[in-house]
This record gives C-alpha cells, sequence and structure tokens, in this order.
C-alpha cells in the first residue's frame, strides 16, 4: 500500500522563487555581476586615471636602464648597466638571504627556548618564558628600529671602529670581516669533503639494513664524523692548508677589503629571528607537550632508554604537531622581512616597490608583481605543507 | 560482647607498640627553601651548570636594565643638555623630561589643541565598549555589541572627523597622530574585521561553487602576502580604481587596507571555530525547520564564536601590533611619532632614541600581554564550562 500511496504523491508545490537551485542560481549571478562590474569599474577608472598622468602601462620598463645604486647585491649590478628587471633580481635574492638565515637562526633559537620553558630547571623555565611573553608582545617594527637606530648606528665611527680580535672591525656603518681566499690543492679538500658525505651516507643505509636484519647496531654517528670532518680536515692539512684570508683594511674614511656586513642586514636578520623564535618556542612548546606522558612511560616499561625513547618516540609523534604551525611561522618570517623597508635594507619591496614605483610611476605592474612573489612562496609552501599532512596523518583503523 | 581473639593476643605481649609513632619531619635537605632549590635549581651537574649561566645572564641585564630606566635617568630639565653625557658631566640613562614634554604629541599627533577634548571622549567612549563587551557579568551585554559596532564607531567617526551642523569643527585626518591613530586603526580592524570575517568564513563553506571560490581566493590572496604590500596596493593602487574626485584620503585608504587583511585573518579562525561544531547541529537547526540566516544566526555561530573566543582574541592582539605598519605608509601613528620626535634637534642625544623606544615597548606590551591574559583566562572559563 505505502508504495501506491508514495506514487500517488503529487511533488512538493514548492513555489518558484522558493526552490533552492534557483535561489542559489540567482545568488551567484548577482554576485558574480557585482564583482564583474567592480571589476571593470576599477580597470577603467585605472586607464583614465593613468592617461590624466601619463603614465604608461605595461611590463615595459623590465628591460629600461634603472639607474640607482643599490647597497647590497648578491649578483652583479650596477646603476648605468643594470635594468629594472635585474633590479628585481637583486631584490628577490636579498629577501631570500635575509629569510633563509632568519629561518636557520629562529628555528635554532626557538627551539632552544621552547624546550627550555618545559625545563625542570625553574630559574631557565622562567627566563625562558619571559623571553617570549616580552618578545611576542612588542611589534617587530618596533624592535627593527630598535636594534637598527639605537644600537647599530650607536657604535662608533669609521675610525673609532672597535677591533675584534681576528682581524674584524665593527662600526656604524657595518661588520668587515676577513673574506676566505682559496689557494690551490682546496679543490682536493672539498672533494674529499662530497666523498665523506657520500660514503656516509652509504654506510647509513648499510647499518640501517643490517640493523633490520640482525638487530647489531653500528657506531653511525662516529663513522660519519670521521668521513665527513676527519678525513677532509687530514687532507686540509697534507695540502698545507691551502687557505688564506683577505683581511679588511681600515683607513680614515673608510674600510677596504674584506667582507661587509651591513647594519640593515643585520638589524633585520637579529629583529626577525629573535621575534619569530618566541612564536617558534611556543609551537615547539605545543609539541611536546601534546605528546602524552604515557608515551614516555610505555617506552621505559619496554626498555627503551631515555636517548631512544626522545629520538624514537618522542620526537617523531610531537614532529607531526609542530611542522605544520612551523611552517606558517617560516612564512610569516619571510613576509615580515618585508618590513626591511623601514630600515632601508634592499629587500624586493624597498628595491621594487620602493624605487622601481617611484621611478616608473606603474603602481599596478610594480605591486602586482610583488604580491605575486609572495604569493608563489607562500601558495608553494602551503601545497609541499597538505601533501607532508597527508602523508602523516594518522591512520586509524 | 567480649574481645576478639587477636585484640586478646596483642595485649598479652606486652612489648609490641600500641600508639603509632608520630611521622618525623622530611630530612631537612627535601623540605622548604632548601628542599626546593635542590629539587627545581641543582637536581643534576647540568641542572646546576644551567641555573650558574641563567643567573650570571639576570645578573647582567636586569642591573643593566634598572640602571638606565631608574638609576641613571635624567627626570627633569627642559632641553638636549640636560640628557648629555658631555655637559652632566655623569652616565646617562633614560631621558624622561623628552617623554613628558612631547607626551601630548605622542597621544594626539597635531590636532588642533583646542580640540583634544574631542580625543579625550572618543577613548572614554571606547574604553566603555571595550569593558562592556569584556566584562562578563557587565548589564544588558547584548546592547554592548550593538554599541561597540554600530553606535560607537558612527559617533566617533562625527567625533574626530567633526561636523560644522553641530558646532564641531572639521579636523583633516593629516593632523591625527599618535596614540589617537594607532588606537583608530586597530578599532577600525578590530570592528571591520569580525562582521567581514564571519561572512568570509560562511562564504568558504556555502555550498555555492560561486561564492565559495571568491571567498577562497580573497583569504588565500590577501593572507599570502605581506601586510606591508597591502597597504601599499591600498595607497597606491586604489586612489587609481576610483574616480578621481572620489580619491579617499591617506589614513582612509590605509584603513581599508588593515581591514582587508585583518578580516582574511579572521576568516581563517572563525572556520575553524565553525569546522568545530558537531554536525547534528547543523542537521538539529534544519530538522526543526528553520532557515540558513537563523539556523546561523541562533544554532551555529553562538557555538562557533564561543570556542573561538581565544584565538579571536589572539588576531587582535596581531592586529594591534601590525599597526605599527602604517608607519611606512606615511601616517603619523604612535611609532612615527617616537621617529620623528627622537631626530628633532632640541631633544637629540644619544640616549633619546633608546628612551622613546622603551616608552612605545611599554606601551605595546602592557596593551598586548593584557589582552594575551584575557584571553587566557577565556580559554580557562570555556575549558571549565566542558569539563563534567
Amino acid at each position: 500500500m505505502s508504495s501506491e500511496h508514495r506514487a500517488q504523491m503529487r511533488p512538493a508545490q514548492v513555489s518558484f522563487y522558493n526552490d533552492p537551485r534557483v535561489r542559489s542560481v540567482a545568488y551567484q549571478a548577482i554576485l558574480c555581476a557585482v564583482v564583474a562590474y567592480l571589476i571593470y569599474g576599477a580597470a577603467h577608472n585605472a586607464s583614465e586615471n593613468l592617461a590624466r598622468a601619463h603614465i604608461a602601462s605595461g611590463f615595459g620598463f623590465w628591460g629600461e636602464n634603472a639607474g640607482f645604486d643599490i647597497s647590497q647585491t648578491l649578483i652583479a649590478y650596477s646603476a648605468q648597466g643594470s635594468t629594472y628587471g635585474r633590479a628585481f633580481w637583486v631584490g628577490l635574492l636579498n629577501t631570500l638571504l635575509v629569510a633563509g638565515l632568519g629561518i636557520i637562526l629562529a628555528t635554532i633559537l626557538g627551539f632552544v627556548v621552547g624546550i627550555s620553558r618545559l625545563s625542570r630547571n625553574w630559574l631557565l623555565a622562567k627566563a625562558a618564558g619571559g623571553y617570549v611573553e616580552t618578545i611576542r608582545n612588542i611589534p617587530l617594527l618596533l624592535q627593527l628600529l630598535f636594534w637598527y637606530n639605537a644600537v647599530l648606528k650607536a657604535l662608533p665611527e669609521i675610525r673609532d671602529s672597535i677591533v675584534v680580535p681576528g682581524g674584524a672591525y665593527l662600526n656604524n656603518r657595518g661588520l668587515y670581516l676577513p673574506l676566505p681566499m682559496s689557494k690551490d690543492g682546496l679543490g682536493w679538500v672539498g672533494f674529499t669533503f662530497l666523498a665523506g658525505v657520500a660514503a656516509s651516507i652509504a654506510f647509513y643505509v648499510w647499518a640501517r639494513k643490517r640493523q633490520e636484519r640482525t638487530g647489531a647496531q653500528a657506531p653511525v654517528l662516529t663513522v660519519t664524523g670521521v668521513l665527513v670532518v676527519g678525513l677532509p680536515l687530514v687532507v686540509f692539512a697534507l695540502e698545507r692548508f691551502p687557505l688564506g684570508f683577505e683581511f679588511p683594511q681600515a683607513g680614515r674614511f673608510n674600510i677596504a677589503g674584506g667582507i661587509e656586513i651591513l647594519p640593515e642586514f643585520a638589524a633585520l636578520l637579529f629583529g626577525l629571528s629573535i621575534y619569530t623564535a618566541a612564536f617558534i618556542a611556543e609551537v615547539v612548546r605545543a609539541g611536546i607537550l601534546a605528546v602524552s606522558p604515557g608515551q614516555t612511560e610505555a617506552a621505559y616499561s619496554l626498555g627503551f632508554k631515555p636517548g631512544p625513547t626522545l629520538r624514537l618516540i618522542v620526537v617523531p609523534q610531537a614532529m607531526r604537531v609542530i611542522i605544520p604551525p612551523l611552517t606558517s611561522q617560516y612564512l610569516n618570517l619571510t613576509k615580515n622581512s618585508s618590513l626591511a623597508v623601514a630600515i632601508g635594507y634592499p629587500d624586493l619591496v624597498q628595491v621594487f616597490t620602493g624605487t622601481v614605483l617611484n621611478q616608473t610611476g606603474q603602481a599596478v605592474e610594480v605591486v602586482a608583481i610583488t604580491m605575486l612573489v609572495y604569493l608563489v612562496i607562500s601558495l608553494a609552501t602551503s601545497l609541499l605543507m597538505n601533501i607532508y599532512d597527508h602523508r602523516i596523518a594518522l591512520v586509524e583503523r | 560482647m567480649t574481645m576478639s581473639e587477636g585484640e586478646l593476643a596483642v595485649a598479652e605481649i606486652a612489648f609490641v607498640r600500641r600508639e603509632t609513632i608520630a611521622p618525623r619531619p622530611h630530612p631537612a635537605a627535601m623540605t622548604g627553601a632548601l628542599g626546593w632549590l635542590r629539587e627545581n635549581l641543582l637536581s643534576t651537574p647540568f641542572n646546576i651548570a644551567l641555573t650558574v649561566v641563567i643567573a650570571l645572564l639576570l645578573a647582567w641585564v636586569v642591573p643593566e636594565l634598572v640602571k638606565f630606566l631608574l638609576v641613571d635617568a635624567v627626570w627633569s630639565g627642559t632641553d638636549r643638555d640636560a640628557c648629555l653625557e658631555s655637559v652632566q658631566h655623569r652616565e646617562i640613562g633614560a631621558c624622561w623630561p623628552f617623554v613628558w614634554e612631547r607626551l601630548p604629541y605622542f597621544i594626539y599627533g597635531s590636532y588642533p589643541i583646542p580640540e583634544r577634548w574631542r580625543v579625550d571622549v572618543f577613548f572614554v567612549l571606547l574604553a566603555i565598549g571595550v569593558v562592556w563587551l569584556l566584562w562578563l557579568n557587565a548589564p544588558k551585554r547584548d546592547f554592548g555589541a550593538i554599541y561597540f559596532f554600530v553606535v560607537m564607531p558612527g559617533a566617533s567617526f562625527v567625533l574626530l572627523t567633526g561636523w560644522r551642523a553641530i558646532g564641531l569643527e572639521p579636523v583633516d585626518t593629516v593632523l591625527w597622530g599618535g596614540v589617537l591613530v594607532t588606537i583608530v586603526v586597530a578599532s577600525v580592524g578590530i570592528v571591520f574585521s569580525l562582521p567581514l570575517g564571519i561572512i568570509l568564513a560562511l562564504g568558504r563553506r556555502s555550498h555555492m561553487p560561486m561564492v565559495r571560490s571568491l571567498s577562497i581566493v580573497f583569504i588565500e590572496f590577501v593572507r599570502g602576502v605581506p601586510l606591508v604590500t597591502v597597504l601599499f596596493m591600498a595607497g597606491v593602487m586604489l586612489p587609481l580604481f576610483v574616480p578621481e574626485q572620489l580619491s579617499p584620503d591617506k589614513l582612509v585608504r590605509a584603513l581599508i587596507g588593515i581591514a582587508m587583511f585583518a578580516s582574511a585573518y579572521m576568516a581563517e579562525v572563525v572556520r575553524a571555530g565553525l569546522q568545530a561544531v558537531p554536525k547534528g547541529q547543523y542537521e538539529g537547526a534544519m530538522a526543526v525547520g528553520l532557515r540558513y540566516t537563523q539556523m546561523m544566526r541562533l544554532v551555529i555561530l553562538p557555538q562557533a564564536l564561543k570556542v573561538t573566543i581565544p584565538n579571536i582574541v589572539n588576531t587582535y592582539i596581531g592586529l594591534f601590533k601590525d599597526t605599527t605598519l602604517v608607519f611606512i605608509v606615511g601616517i603619523f601613528d604612535l611609532l612615527r611619532t617616537i621617529e620623528v620626535a627622537r631626530i628633532d634637534p632640541k631633544w637629540a642625544t644619544p640616549v633619546t632614541s633608546t628612551t622613546g623606544y622603551a616608552v612605545a615597548a611599554m606601551f605595546y606590551l602592557v596593551f598586548c600581554y593584557g589582552m594575551s591574559r584575557y584571553a587566557r583566562s577565556m580559554e580557562a572559563r570555556l575549558a571549565k564550562g566542558d569539563r563534567r
């Protein structure tokens, strides 16, 4: 009876404008129309405003002569001979340099502070807590200005440079370090080093296989140390130390030779590392706390020693919690390196969105390119993160 | 009843003690201050080494700080001579008369002096709104939300920019500065980011493909680029996109940039809250016949926002710190007024910069730390509610 009854039932009478499908299409159509109108209006106004201000559009400026100097260049660049495109690459490389070094320093400092905060030593835990709470709650820009204006710019003038033992000079125009120069035979040292790395990887793989088969452990760490550090040092000595230094020469008004580290670079690097380390410390602490103490107890009752317990049981589980937020801190650091513009370090934003924009006036193109660069970095990182997440996700039942 | 067998037996054996011995005190080295020291600072050789290193570090930093801020500090004076080592012939710490003289500039910027009471009234209006919202036992808290998100912004706008019809002289935003601008930028971010963030988060979870993809594009785009470039975009590109006569002033452009940026971050925070609401709540709401807006307003959002309050406050802390970036597009927030004041020849000394930065650091530290304590207390309170 029931099936017959159902067959006789007419479809519910829904008025046309109450049909969810109709509504959904209508809403989306309206939204699209509004967005399209806004984009059209913006483009129309932009072309009118640009024409009135006699500003060219398009990417023709990329190949034009830049004509301005950049204080730190990792690739060959000169004001006369280089184009705006070249200036873009110089800025991008400077951004990547400070971001890369900053990530390394912030990770080291962040892990140390994060683990310290969980230490059983009361003084250490409180000091680490104080560091995190203070640094996290002061704006990064303020910290950068402090490092740059109050610390590094307050160093002595060139003629009163602080002489650092080992042939380096420190003054308010930067830190001047001896430049290592290779002599004949350094190539052999490098070759030995690479060979050592390859051999130790092979040894690790062999030791791993043997351990899985027989349970016997091989002294991987010692062998790696000998192969990677010991052998190259021996070759280095045999070749009679083929490494020289070009020492900076202090004059009255400037210092010639050596490597120069700009105060802008140092301030940005310190500021970014110290600030991000406070956030990384919190990430690390949360990750370690997320591994339940039962895991450690279970490992001990199976007879694991504290070292292997940490290495094989606690850290792998903590890493699952730590890595995703850690990556977003790395991204934050990279994005925050754009604050370089406030202290004059020639990063992408300072060179491109600052000087190039002012010289060409092509705001739309320049800002769009800059944003695109950061967007590509961010999206690529989150793509890798998603893949990683899938690989380490807990597989339950 | 007679004595049982066992008791009788014990009573007969004279050498068995019948009363318990009072417990002896802990060994002196395990209790009290000494025990605490042993347990927490000196348990292993490595621990002892750590304690010594940290103690030395603190013994170096803390006295230096106290010396600079208090002991060697200059407390009175009229110009830079008071804070110059070469004039005073002693070690000079912080230069407080500089801060004291420039305090009105740090708070109001160049806001016309006879009109500064309007800024004070704005601060009071804002304080009322904040207390009303944050103090959980305040009366009529739903009106508090309306006041904070509708009444106060409108009133403050009229008050600060001026309106001739009611006798308030217009004040150009170029003259605004200092704490006023910092607070205005932060409050605009706070007031706009939550509603916009909720809309974007709902859009991202919508079933309509166009709505969803537009929300995703906006959120991911804004979150993928630095705030500096968003501010540059708002600063240099926005004037191109609107007809010339409508071009907004500099402060408004920065505010648009901040609001966009903050709402994209807020959207992700709200989305996390929405995901934490069990599916049964949606199904239950639909089963009792609620429409989409009713379901969201009455069932889902109250639960989602409740669990996200700590994260919302944390986002506000980030936003409050990020307001300093308007400095870069040439707006006179607190940090910028300090930058201007510290190089003023009247007060320029080797200690002026550090003094100015110390003041700014304390300002941000107090506000951000206060907010983070609030977030933590909310977290504890919410956790209490979930405990059975």
